[in-house]
C-alpha cells in the first residue's frame, strides 16, 4: 500500500511539472525547425520590406507590421468597449442583469474563430465594402473587428476582476463624501483598478496577435508595408496568417519550410512576453486580494 | 461657464456604459440566430449522415463530424490525466515558493501561445520527429496540450473551493494525503472538475490552426480507419469550403458552420448546466 501510495504521489508531481516540460519543449522545437533560416537568410534581407518567398526573398517587415496594424486596431476597440461593460456589469447593473449577460459573453468566447471567419467573409466585409466605400471588405479594419470581438470576454472577464478588487470601502468613502455613483467610479473605483485593467489590456493584445484563422480569412492576405492612414482599409497579412496559408504548400527542410518556424518563434517569443507581463500583474493583485489567474 | 448637472453626467455616462453592453450582446445574438436561420435549411439525414459529393458541393460531411469527434476523444484521453494530475499536484502538493510560481507562469504562457505555433510545433515534433504523420494521433496530442491550460486552472480551483476542514478531518482519522484526495477530495471537486474539462475539450474542438499541418485532409471521402489515418475535421472544413472551393453553395456553408456551432455550444450548455446543478446541490 505504501509503495503504491509513493508511486502515485510521485507520478502526480511529476504531472504538476508537466506544464514547464511542455512550454520548453515547444520552444525547442521552434528553435530545432526554425533557427537555420537565420544562417540561410542574411540578417539585412530578413529585415528587407519584401515578402515574395516563391523568388526566395523573406523580408520579415510587411507580417510584422501586419500584424501589429491589425492588433492596434482590435485593441482600440476592444479596450474601451470591453472596459466599459465590465464597469456596467460590476458597477452598474443590477444582479438579474449581470446574471443573464455574464454568461452571453462567455459564449462568444465559445464561438470558434473559423465561424467567426465565414461571418467575416459573407457579411462584415460586403458591409464594411459598402458602407465604407473601400475598395475591398477583405482589409485589415475587418480583421482588427473581429479580433476585437474575439479578444472581448477576455478583457471584460479580466478588468471585471480588476474592479472587484477594488475594496468596498473606497466606494463608501466616496459616496459619504457625496460623490454620485459615477463620480465614484470614474474619480476612485477606475483609478485604483488600473494595474487590472492594463493586464486586461496585456491579454487582449496576446490573443490578438495569436489569432489566427479568422485573421487569415478577412484580411485579404497581401504582403505590403501598410503605410498611412488609408492602411485599415488595404489588404494586410499578419505573421499567424503567413504561417497557416504557406505551412501546406513548402518542401520540408527548405528554407521556406525554416523561415516559417522562424515567424512562429517571433510570435512565441511575444505573446510569451506579454504573457509574462500580463502574469506578474496578476500575481501582484492576487496576493492583495482574491482573484482568478486564467479567465 | 455653465456646469452641467454632475446628475446629469452621471445619467449619459450610465447611458453609454449600456450602449457598450448593447453593442457587445446584440452581435452575438445576431451571428447565433443568422447561422441558426440560414443553416437550418441545409440540415437533413443526407447532410449530416452522408458524404460529399461532387467536389464537396453536394452531399453530406459525415466524415467531417466523425474526425472531430475522434480528435476530441483523442484529446480527452490525453489531457484529462495529465490535466488532473498537475491540477492536484498545484492544488494539494504545491507549496508556495518561487519553483510553484514559475510552473503557473508556463501555464499562463502555454494558455498564451498562438495556435498556429501549436501547429508548428506538433507538426515538428509528433508529425515529423516521431513519425506519427499527418494523423489523429498527431492531432490529438497538439490539441491535448492545447487545452491543458484550461483543464488546469479549472480542476485546480474546483479542488481548492473544497473546504479545508475536510483534508484536517481525513487526517484525524488517520487517512493518508492521497487517501483524502482520492476518498473525500476528487469525488466533491468532481463537478468542477468535470466543467473544466468539457471547456477544455470545447476548445479543442472548435480549433482550426493547430490541425492543419498535424491532421487536416482537405477531402477524404471515408472514413478514417485508425489512429493513424489523416481526417476531415468541422473546422478545417469549414474554413476549405469558405475560402478554397470555388462555387461552394452558401447553404452547405451555414449548414456546416450550424453543426460546428452546435456541436461545440452544446457541449458549453452542458458544461455550464453542471455548475449551476452542482453549486446548487453541494453541501458546504
Amino acid at each position: 500500500m505504501a509503495t503504491r501510495e509513493w508511486i502515485i504521489e510521485n507520478t502526480i508531481r511529476v504531472l504538476g511539472f508537466s506544464g514547464i516540460g511542455f512550454v520548453a519543449l515547444i520552444f525547442l522545437f521552434l528553435l530545432k525547425e526554425g533557427l537555420p533560416a537565420f544562417w540561410e537568410v542574411a540578417p539585412q534581407e530578413m529585415i528587407g520590406t519584401r515578402w515574395y518567398p516563391t523568388l526566395g526573398i523573406y523580408g520579415l517587415t510587411p507580417l510584422i507590421l501586419g500584424s501589429l496594424l491589425v492588433t492596434i486596431g482590435a485593441v482600440l476597440i476592444a479596450v474601451p468597449l470591453g472596459v466599459a461593460v465590465a464597469v456596467f456589469l460590476g458597477e452598474v447593473a443590477p444582479e438579474w442583469v449581470r446574471d443573464l449577460l455574464k454568461p452571453m459573453i462567455e459564449v462568444i468566447a465559445g464561438i470558434p474563430s473559423v465561424v467567426l471567419g465565414f461571418l467575416g467573409i459573407v457579411a462584415l466585409s460586403q458591409w464594411i465594402r459598402v458602407n465604407l466605400d473601400a475598395p475591398t471588405g477583405l482589409s485589415a479594419i475587418t480583421g482588427s473587428l473581429l479580433l476585437a470581438y474575439m479578444a472581448l470576454p477576455t478583457i471584460i472577464s479580466v478588468a471585471e476582476d480588476a474592479l472587484d478588487a477594488v475594496p468596498n470601502s473606497y466606494r463608501d468613502a466616496a459616496l459619504a463624501l457625496g460623490a454620485t455613483k459615477w463620480q465614484t467610479i470614474w474619480r476612485v473605483v477606475l483609478p485604483s483598478a488600473k494595474t487590472g485593467i492594463l493586464t486586461a489590456v496585456m491579454l487582449g493584445v496576446g490573443r490578438a496577435l495569436g489569432e489566427t484563422m479568422a485573421v487569415m480569412m478577412v484580411t485579404g492576405n497581401a504582403a505590403r508595408i501598410p503605410l498611412g492612414l488609408d492602411a485599415f482599409f488595404k489588404p494586410v497579412r499578419t505573421m499567424t496568417a503567413t504561417i497557416a496559408a504557406e505551412m501546406g504548400e513548402v518542401a520540408q527542410g527548405s528554407t521556406h519550410y525554416h523561415i516559417l518556424f522562424a515567424v512562429g518563434i517571433v510570435l512565441f517569443v511575444l505573446t510569451f512576453l506579454i504573457n509574462a507581463l500580463a502574469a506578474i500583474a496578476i500575481f501582484r493583485q492576487k496576493r492583495q486580494s482574491g482573484g482568478r489567474l486564467l479567465s | 461657464m455653465i456646469r452641467l448637472d454632475s446628475l446629469l453626467i452621471q445619467r449619459i455616462a450610465f447611458g453609454l456604459l449600456t450602449l457598450a453592453t448593447v453593442v457587445v450582446v446584440v452581435p452575438l445574438v445576431a451571428v447565433l440566430l443568422f447561422i441558426f436561420l440560414q443553416g437550418i435549411r441545409a440540415i437533413s439525414p443526407t447532410f449530416i449522415f452522408g458524404m460529399p459529393s461532387e467536389g464537396m458541393t453536394a452531399g453530406g460531411i459525415w466524415p467531417a463530424i466523425v474526425g472531430t469527434l475522434y480528435l476530441t476523444l483523442g484529446t480527452a484521453l490525453f489531457a484529462i490525466p495529465i490535466g488532473l494530475g498537475a491540477a492536484i499536484y498545484l492544488a494539494e502538493y504545491a507549496q508556495d515558493n518561487a519553483l510553484t510560481r514559475i510552473l503557473r507562469l508556463a501555464i499562463i504562457n502555454l494558455a498564451g501561445v498562438p495556435s498556429v505555433v501549436y501547429g508548428l510545433f506538433g507538426l515538428g515534433l509528433f508529425v515529423l520527429f516521431l513519425n506519427f504523420g499527418t494523423s489523429i494521433v498527431a492531432g490529438s496530442l497538439t490539441l491535448g496540450i492545447l487545452t491543458l491550460p484550461v483543464i488546469i486552472s479549472t480542476s485546480e480551483e474546483a479542488l481548492r473551493a473544497v473546504p479545508q476542514s475536510y483534508r484536517i478531518v481525513n487526517a484525524s482519522l488517520g487517512g493518508t494525503r492521497w487517501e483524502g484526495i482520492r476518498e473525500i477530495i476528487l469525488p466533491q471537486a468532481m463537478p468542477g472538475i468535470l466543467t473544466g474539462v468539457i471547456l477544455g475539450l470545447n476548445r479543442a474542438a472548435g480549433e482550426t490552426a493547430p490541425i492543419l499541418f498535424t491532421v487536416a485532409a482537405f477531402f477524404l471521402p471515408r472514413l478514417p480507419g485508425s489512429p493513424f489515418d489523416q481526417a476531415m475535421a468541422l473546422p478545417y472544413h469549414l474554413f476549405v469550403i469558405a475560402t478554397q472551393v470555388p462555387g461552394m453553395p452558401v447553404q452547405i456553408q451555414y449548414g456546416t458552420a450550424l453543426v460546428l456551432i452546435i456541436f461545440v455550444l452544446g457541449m458549453n450548455l452542458i458544461a455550464t448546466a453542471i455548475r449551476q446543478y452542482y453549486r446548487r446541490r453541494r453541501a458546504w
